[in-house]
């Protein structure tokens, strides 16, 4: 590359064109949609900005670390992730019935957050360093890797973030070539040992579970929320009641709706043919996505590119299935949509390794 | 460098990730279907109920009460306004702890230890999600303390609510009777009635005198409001409207000013009256000493207040003119004349000499007149002057019982005079019939004897004498007596009168009715036993005093006024209409524990003639400042 160009151009050089035009105009879109449901409030909207102004200079951050320096920080991350899950087990603060702060003295923080990132990149990393001489044994590894953290999430008790956790490690498995045998194997003894995990669950997470099936039985309770909006999305109907127009939005009806309930917004004000179009612009960038990932140069960059995208449309397909009542209710926000700084930052996080992986096509040494 | 089979490996890992990225694409694919088919389920196929629960969701119908009417004097003073107010209610269901939220509010503003008692009386009485008042007519010193802290004080609410005032005092209470808060006896009366809509927004309900008997004319009907609200309930704005039709206004026969100038006739006494207008039937005025408050009812009564009111021995709720019964005494003898001529029974120049007693064939029972040693040589129109005992209990054993009953039932005793007031007792008219039925006796000739000067079995109210003077008054014409002159509709402003409703007309010899009315006249005259109360009145009176025992006195014991402790003495009662040639007011006058009629009763009756045909106040009252309505 000439060294003539200035460095600003050299970093933005990394983006991906196609992947930055998707994100930008699902932020578009977020920005209107959370302007609508905060009821225009300066506020909300300034730090939505705020908070996308963050997340994209992450995501151009992390377009400019070459994925081989990337896979290197996996091992350690994960170490550290376990082991912060570990105190937070034995220290950790009890918020709403479940154990998953950490007191850093200065701020809260849930070491679950970290692990969703560490457990791909510490995978991909393992899997990398196994290329070519992948045996059964790498999948043994592999699937104990996934399970410490997911187990002691899901003792938090945190179901929707240990289900999360575990899908993105599976996914990372699956990419890497865990045999088709192996999974219809775990399918067949997971659905055995539905009853039992039914048993462990939660009172509270039970009755989710229920409420769903059958949200009328506890319409002021858990069930609210989803009849809501429910009602918002098929009140939208075609063409939805116009931007600020939907009445569910504007009068309170629909809960989070700024954040985890933002689809039930959408829905109503934009209709199905929104809703078309947004599901649209997902596919577009997982399609993106597993392009990158089919034409990336190394084992790390294709499974980290891979699981990163199908990671996305997995919280797209929890959150939109929870909204329109086709999930339990699980506290997780829809990507580039729901306002909210974390979960922004880490999703751009994931996009910029995504664009590096894009970006970054010679083979590094391992 | 890598091994051979390792670069073979790695062409079969590297195939194999693409068939992966193929499946994870299906997959990606198939969950994104389910998502549009589960937006196209809800969006489209289901869209005519979503949208219909939403319309439900965000449309709620609030009603809006009507302003209640106004109760007017015929000279259009107000007897019962409504006024807006601000007052302190409590959501019993949004407070996360009542006691808390009391004692706090108690440290805001002051709450006195009866309005805490009101309201826990309330609160008990009231349902879960209803709003109980805890403070009414909040300063705005208080409105705004409560403002500020309103963010700790989930559950309590400051709403401006109309209220009814009742400026016409103690005097006027059981004319207006008062409104009260709606309790479930109210609501299943309105639900039994179907008008239990029309309450959807109304806190009160006319609970006594004209607020209850025109209960339905007062109230109005309520409108709805059609409102956009939000999840919590609260009106964003007005999509639609049915306004409220307010209340109608009533204006009464009534003159306050001569309910005031009856009232402070009374004195210290306590007892009922209750002037007409003969021709109309109009209640010119109705007094029943003491009054009470009315205004303490309105946002619901202490417990304590309540118990001194209800348990007291003046007995202050109860209508005297309307509830109150009590022997006519000889305020019966125009009537019982009446009925000796009407019948043939006796002729205006029949006289008696009279001893000064009276005995049955056979008996030796003295039945005594009044006055020792009797009053010699007694016709029909001396009898009445002079109250002549012994000529009654004559006649009315020449008469017998049963025709008695008959003749005096035309008169309207005995039932009720069907005054637009509710709870209005029917009094007695004994019969031979009606012994036999209540205490399965015969009639004893006795029994008669003293029939015939109003005692014994008989019962009257003040009003049902007031009701028969009148017809004495204006020559057996049987008017229900009304309250309520006009009714006004508050949009159109137009007064429509009520019209007067006549039982029956009771044919009457005029020349008969005459000696009656002479004898009345004669009764104010020099010589009559009511001369001194009509001294120097510049038009005629024609009355009848009486007296209602109230101990029994033994055969052969006198009656000693000024040895009896007051609350054993005798009522006094009077009854009069004037200007006797060409009547305008009928009055009946019952003071308790007054002794005779002549001495209290009949200057009560005079003041109230007084201001009543010339305008003169009694001496000693003061024009209140502000009474008039001019």
């Amino acid at each position: 590359m000439p060294q003539s160009r200035h460095w600003i151009v050299r970093r933005l050089s990394h983006l991906d064109g196609i992947l930055l035009a998707l994100v930008l105009l699902l932020l578009g879109i977020s920005l209107a949609v959370v302007a609508s449901a905060s009821g225009q409030s300066p506020a909300r909207i300034s730090g939505h900005l705020v908070n996308m102004g963050l997340a994209l200079s992450v995501m151009v951050v992390m377009a400019n670390v070459p994925p081989h320096l990337l896979s290197k920080v996996g091992p350690p991350l994960y170490v550290a992730g376990v082991v912060l899950l570990i105190g937070v087990a034995l220290f950790g603060e009890i918020r709403n019935g479940s154990r998953r702060w950490l007191n850093l003295g200065v701020m809260a923080f849930q070491p679950s957050e970290l692990l969703k990132l560490a457990l791909p990149l510490m995978l991909a990393w393992y899997f990398q360093r196994n290329e070519a001489v992948l045996r059964a044994k790498h999948f043994l590894v592999g699937g104990a890797l996934l399970l410490v953290p997911f187990l002691l999430v899901l003792r938090q008790p945190d179901l929707g973030t240990a289900l999360m956790l575990g899908a993105s490690g599976f996914y990372l498995l699956f990419f890497a070539g865990l045999p088709w045998k192996a999974m219809f194997g775990g399918a067949a003894l997971g659905a055995a040992s539905l009853p039992v995990v039914w048993g462990l669950l939660h009172d509270y997470q039970q009755r989710r579970v229920l409420t769903l099936l059958d949200p009328t039985s506890d319409p002021l309770g858990d069930g609210y929320h989803i009849i809501q909006s429910t009602i918002a999305i098929g009140s939208g109907g075609l063409f939805g009641k116009g931007w600020t127009q939907g009445t569910q939005n504007q009068l309170d009806f629909i809960p989070e709706r700024t954040t985890d309930f933002i689809f039930a917004v959408f829905g109503e004000e934009f209709g199905y043919i929104g809703a078309i179009l947004l599901v649209g612009l997902y596919l577009a960038i997982v399609a993106r996505g597993l392009t990158i990932a089919a034409r990336a140069p190394t084992q790390f960059g294709r499974l980290m590119a891979a699981t990163l995208s199908l990671n996305l449309f997995t919280y797209v397909f929890v959150n939109m299935g929870m909204v329109s009542g086709i999930l339990p209710v699980v506290g997780v926000p829809l990507p580039l949509m729901s306002y909210g700084g974390t979960a922004l930052i880490t999703l751009l996080l994931g996009m910029g390794i995504l664009m590096s992986v894009a970006t970054h096509r010679q083979l590094n040494k391992t | 460098m890598l091994l051979a089979p390792q670069i073979k490996n790695l062409d079969r890992e590297l195939a194999r990730f693409h068939g992966r990225l193929k499946t994870a694409a299906v997959f990606v694919a198939l969950l994104a279907t389910a998502l549009l088919a589960r937006a196209f389920y809800l969006q489209v196929m289901q869209h005519d109920y979503y949208i219909q629960r939403a319309e439900s969701n965000r449309i709620s119908l609030v009603p809006a009460a009507p302003n209640r009417g106004l109760i007017l004097d015929r000279n259009e003073r107000i007897l019962a306004e409504n006024y807006s107010a601000y007052t302190l209610e409590l959501a019993r269901a949004q407070t996360r702890d009542l006691e808390a939220t009391l004692a706090l509010v108690g440290q805001l503003i002051e709450i006195t230890p009866g309005q805490l008692r009101r309201f826990r009386r309330l609160l008990a009485e009231s349902h879960e999600f209803e709003t109980v008042p805890l403070k009414s007519k909040l300063a705005d010193e208080e409105v705004a303390i409560l403002a500020a802290n309103r963010y700790r004080l989930p559950g309590v609410e400051v709403k401006a609510r109309l209220f009814r005032n009742y400026q016409a005092g103690p005097g006027m209470a059981h004319v207006v009777g008062f409104i009260g808060r709606i309790n479930d006896g109210d609501l299943k009366r309105l639900r039994a009635g179907g008008r239990e809509q029309n309450y959807k927004g109304s806190v009160h309900i006319g609970k006594t005198g004209l607020e209850q008997s025109y209960e339905t004319l007062l109230h109005g009907r309520t409108g709805f409001d059609q409102m956009e609200t939000d999840a919590s309930g609260r009106a964003v704005r007005m999509l639609s409207r049915i306004p409220p039709v307010p209340g109608k206004d009533l204006r009464l026969y009534l003159d306050a000013e001569l309910q005031a100038v009856a009232e402070h006739a009374f004195g210290d006494y306590l007892g009922g009256l209750v002037a007409l207008d003969p021709n109309t039937g109009g209640v010119l005025a109705l007094v029943s000493k003491p009054g009470f408050d009315p205004n303490l009812f309105v946002d619901g009564i202490d417990p304590e207040t309540w118990k001194s009111l209800n348990e007291s021995p003046e007995r202050p709720m109860v209508n005297r003119v309307l509830r109150g019964i009590y022997p006519p005494g000889s305020t019966i003898k125009p009537l019982m004349a009446l009925a000796g001529l009407e019948l043939g029974l006796r002729k205006p120049a029949d006289s008696i000499v009279d001893p000064g007693y009276f005995t049955l064939p056979n008996s030796s029972h003295q039945f005594r007149d009044w006055k020792r040693g009797g009053h010699g040589v007694v016709d029909l129109q001396r009898s009445i002057a002079q109250s002549c005992d012994t000529y009654y209990y004559k006649l009315a054993v020449d008469m017998g019982i049963d025709r008695m009953h008959d003749y005096l039932a035309q008169f309207g005793l005995g039932e009720k005079s069907g005054i637009d007031l509710e709870g209005e007792s029917s009094g007695l008219l004994p019969s031979r019939d009606w012994k036999q039925r209540r205490f399965k006796q015969t009639w004893y000739p006795g029994e008669t004897v003293i029939a015939g000067i109003g005692q014994g079995y008989h019962l009257t109210t003040p009003l049902q004498l007031a009701t028969a003077t009148a017809m004495l008054a204006n020559g057996g014409k049987r008017i229900e007596p009304r309250l309520v002159q006009a009714v006004r509709d508050p949009l159109n402003h137009i007064w429509q009168p009520q019209p007067a409703v006549v039982h029956r007309q009771v044919a009457i010899d005029p020349e008969n009715l005459g000696v009656v009315r002479a004898g009345m006249m004669d009764v104010m005259r020099p010589g009559g036993t009511a001369a001194a109360a009509a001294a120097g009145a510049p038009y005629t009176i024609a009355g009848k005093t009486g007296t209602a025992q109230v101990v029994g006195i033994k055969q052969g014991a006198r009656y000693d006024e000024g040895r009896l402790a007051r609350q054993h003495r005798d009522h006094a009662l009077f009854i009069a209409y004037a200007p006797a040639e060409n009547p305008t007011i009928a009055i009946a006058v019952m003071v308790e524990n007054g002794g005779h009629g002549s001495s209290v009763a009949a200057p009560v009756a005079r003041a109230v003639f007084d201001y009543y045909l010339t305008g003169k106040r009694p001496g000693n009252m003061k024009r209140e400042a502000g009474n008039a309505a001019e």
